[in-house]
């Protein structure tokens, strides 16, 4: 059940990982995620479902160590099982055919995104992608996005790779170039997908932007991942996890993310604390 | 001639039962009460009068005989006393705790006229621990398989108690739970200290072991609707959700941190285990806690602050103590820990300082005028005297709607103007053929025993439905 089928490091921090999971692989949807927990004293983590295959019953999420947890997630091995699975969770993308389609992902963010551009990309829409992150190392699937895209752009901040700069500003050029766009979806952290969702709302683009604020069950109940949406306050579990980039206020869903900071800071400093002790 | 006949002496006061003292257990996650000793259980026992027409029976919702295995305890055989009250109650353990018996079986027994009821719930508690302390389970005889399988949607108080009705009767019985364990409110939302996670465990076990199979990480309505667990073969479904989906104020500063529903406080501390040292999921362990509501799940949130650090714990209710729906007794145990009321008293908007942190709460305070449609005299506001209230942490706790997760995966269940699925009260069943409901996803947020009332008269429909008897 739930056995790590194939594990695999896409850059010194990320990391993919196949999943043995029939169920979930046959329900998914482009835009759901899953929760997991990795042992059994682990916190629950939720995670974008970044690929899948129905047929022969796997997943893949991709993630980056970012705290005790995801390093937690990493400690494990192919053949592992994971403590708990569940899913899928959260409102599925709404896919059509909508004419061209500009889709933009930073950072481990590129991982959610993917199977939204091959869903948008198989529904016949004209794909643009632009994914960036802070160098060339951090760059990830970036293969299997241009193999969806009829034009795809590739920046990192550093300049290691491709455009140097931001991903906002990629698209920034695009559009002032004069193409035309009838939606925009965009993935990644928090302050990446206010710059860049302000740059393609303000050009009048329709735009999603799927966020990942700190929850715990994922089903409703906590009411931990709410965010201000249209001046309302929605759950982004069962609301979302996409919403109108329009109406989000980030300054909200930036600071609620550093809720805990002080508690992850304290507990990787302890944990490597620990780690010290026993070499 | 004088009256010869023997009368049985009336005791009036109950054998009270002994609790951690409060300034102890306010730092600790321990149960509160401590449990009759066989002694105190023989002695209240023997208060019972063993009336002729007991009304405690049909005041509780699961009818459990109540005289006859009060009687049992009387004469000393605990472990038979056990086995009558779970020919009605798979869960006396829990219900013993947290069933709100003055409302039921000893808000009518005959005692109460003159003294204080019989602690039925003492008793029935004091059974409970004693068979599982001393090993003496006796598992009832489970029917030979009738080739029939029914799924349950929920593994909180509902749902264990179809399963437990349907397991003995020869039913193939799987349970799907949304969380990673099972026990729904009786896991995630009830503290350690007034009902121990590892009771809850054994009693889930035993119904594990009578046959019951749990489905954990698995959210119907998501990883599969209830047409799709039809079409892999159950014969009947009962939905027993619960009432899981927070409500808030809509305050202006609602969404700073630190402010919590009582759902997700709760959470974190009982089923995430936030109290213990090498916890994984963090809870903000505030200085000054404030805590919005009147009912049991506000008290078990000012508490639990107290357990998890708090100087101060605070309660904010816009009634006055006597419109709290809280039981008397979790009102009192909160009291003396030391939770502060500010009673009459209505929150306005939540502060917060540069970074987004709470910092207070703003209240006005309020004065009861006219009764309103619940019967309660309606509170209003007293122009002008707002008043702020320093704090670090905000618990919401001022009830909780349906969870939609089914209603909207399958849209031709009909459900109600609140959200709640619309379910005949007497025997559970839906629009949808062979889909059954029962607890607060019917009823909206009720307790334990009456979610377990309606498992059971689900359980029997269901059986009716499935093999033509009663």
């Amino acid at each position: 059940m739930n056995d790590i089928l194939q594990k695999e490091q896409l850059s010194e921090l990320v990391w993919r990982y196949r999943i043995d999971a029939p169920r979930i692989a046959r329900k998914r949807k482009a835009g759901q995620f899953i929760i997991l927990r990795s042992d059994e004293k682990a916190e629950r983590i939720p995670l974008t479902i970044a690929n899948g295959n129905a047929e022969e019953g796997w997943i893949e999420i991709i993630f980056q160590i970012v705290g005790l947890g995801t390093h937690r997630l990493a400690q494990l091995k192919e053949g592992d099982t994971l403590q708990d699975l569940v899913g899928p969770l959260g409102k599925a993308t709404h896919i059509q055919n909508f004419g061209r389609c500009l889709c933009i992902g930073g950072g481990v963010g590129v991982a959610p995104l993917y199977p939204i551009v091959t869903a948008l990309r198989e529904a016949g829409n004209d794909m643009t992608t632009i994914i960036g992150a802070r160098n060339r190392d951090l760059l990830i699937l970036e293969e299997e996005i241009s193999a969806q895209s009829n034009h795809a752009y590739l920046t990192t901040d550093d300049g290691s790779y491709g455009q140097k700069g931001f991903v906002s500003a990629v698209a920034e050029q695009l559009i002032s170039d004069g193409n035309h766009y009838d939606l925009a979806v965009v993935i990644g952290p928090a302050i990446m997908m206010k710059v860049t969702t302000g740059v393609t709302v303000g050009h009048g683009i329709k735009t999603y932007a799927s966020l990942n604020p700190i929850m715990v069950d994922g089903t409703g109940m906590c009411g931990g991942c709410r965010v201000t949406v249209h001046g309302e306050s929605k759950f982004a579990c069962v609301d979302g996890p996409e919403f109108d980039a329009a109406g989000i206020d980030w300054d909200q869903l930036m600071n609620r993310l550093n809720s805990y900071r002080e508690f992850e800071e304290k507990a990787i400093k302890d944990h490597d604390c620990k780690l010290g002790e026993v070499s | 001639m004088t009256d010869v006949k023997k009368k049985k002496v009336i005791i009036l006061e109950k054998t009270p039962m002994s609790e951690q003292d409060p300034e102890v257990r306010s730092h600790n996650f321990e149960e509160v009460p401590l449990g009759y000793t066989e002694e105190e259980a023989i002695a209240e026992a023997k208060r019972c009068l063993q009336c002729k027409k007991p009304k405690c029976i049909e005041h509780c919702p699961v009818n459990i005989k109540i005289p006859e295995f009060i009687a049992l305890i009387a004469e000393g055989d605990f472990a038979g006393a056990a086995s009558k009250v779970k020919e009605d109650n798979a869960l006396p353990a829990i219900c013993g705790r947290v069933c709100p018996q003055e409302d039921q079986c000893e808000g009518v027994c005959v005692l109460s006229k003159k003294g204080d009821p019989v602690s039925v719930g003492n008793l029935e508690r004091f059974v409970a621990d004693w068979e599982r302390r001393h090993d003496a389970v006796v598992y009832p005889e489970v029917k030979p398989s009738n080739g029939k399988k029914v799924g349950i949607v929920g593994s909180g108080p509902a749902g264990l108690t179809v399963a437990g009705e349907l397991v003995k009767e020869g039913f193939d019985v799987t349970i799907f739970e949304a969380l990673h364990e099972s026990g729904g409110v009786l896991v995630y939302g009830i503290p350690e200290f007034r009902l121990p996670k590892e009771i809850v465990k054994k009693e889930i076990n035993y119904l594990e072991k009578l046959g019951v199979k749990i489905e954990r990480n698995f959210v119907v309505g998501k990883t599969a609707t209830l047409d799709e667990l039809f079409d892999e073969g159950f014969d009947a479904l009962f939905v027993g959700t619960g009432a899981g989906l927070p409500v808030f104020m809509r305050i202006p500063g609602e969404n700073a941190i630190g402010v919590y529903s009582a759902n997700e406080y709760l959470t974190r501390s009982n089923l995430m285990k936030a109290f213990e040292e090498d916890a994984t999921t963090p809870v903000i362990r505030g200085k000054r806690v404030v805590t919005i509501g009147g009912g049991n799940v506000a008290m078990d949130s000012a508490r639990s602050a107290l357990r998890l650090g708090a100087k101060e714990s605070i309660i904010v209710y816009r009634r006055s103590e006597k419109e709290m729906p809280a039981r008397n007794a979790e009102i009192h145990h909160a009291k003396e820990e030391g939770v502060q009321f500010h009673l009459l008293c209505n929150p306005l908007e939540v502060l917060s300082d540069e970074k987004g942190f709470v910092r207070g709460l703003r209240n006005i305070k309020m004065e009861l005028g006219e009764p309103d449609d619940s019967g309660r005299r309606r509170p209003v506001p007293i122009v002008g005297s707002d008043y702020e209230i320093e704090c670090d942490v905000v618990i919401v706790a001022i009830g909780n709607k349906p969870n939609p997760l089914i209603q909207e995966s399958q849209p031709d269940i009909q459900t109600t103007r609140w959200g709640t699925i619309e379910a005949d009260e007497e025997d559970g069943r839906t629009s949808k053929k062979f889909v059954y409901a029962g607890g607060d996803i019917v009823t909206g947020a009720a307790t334990v025993i009456l979610a377990m009332g309606a498992g059971k008269s689900a359980a029997k429909s269901i059986q009716t439905d499935l093999l033509g008897e009663d």
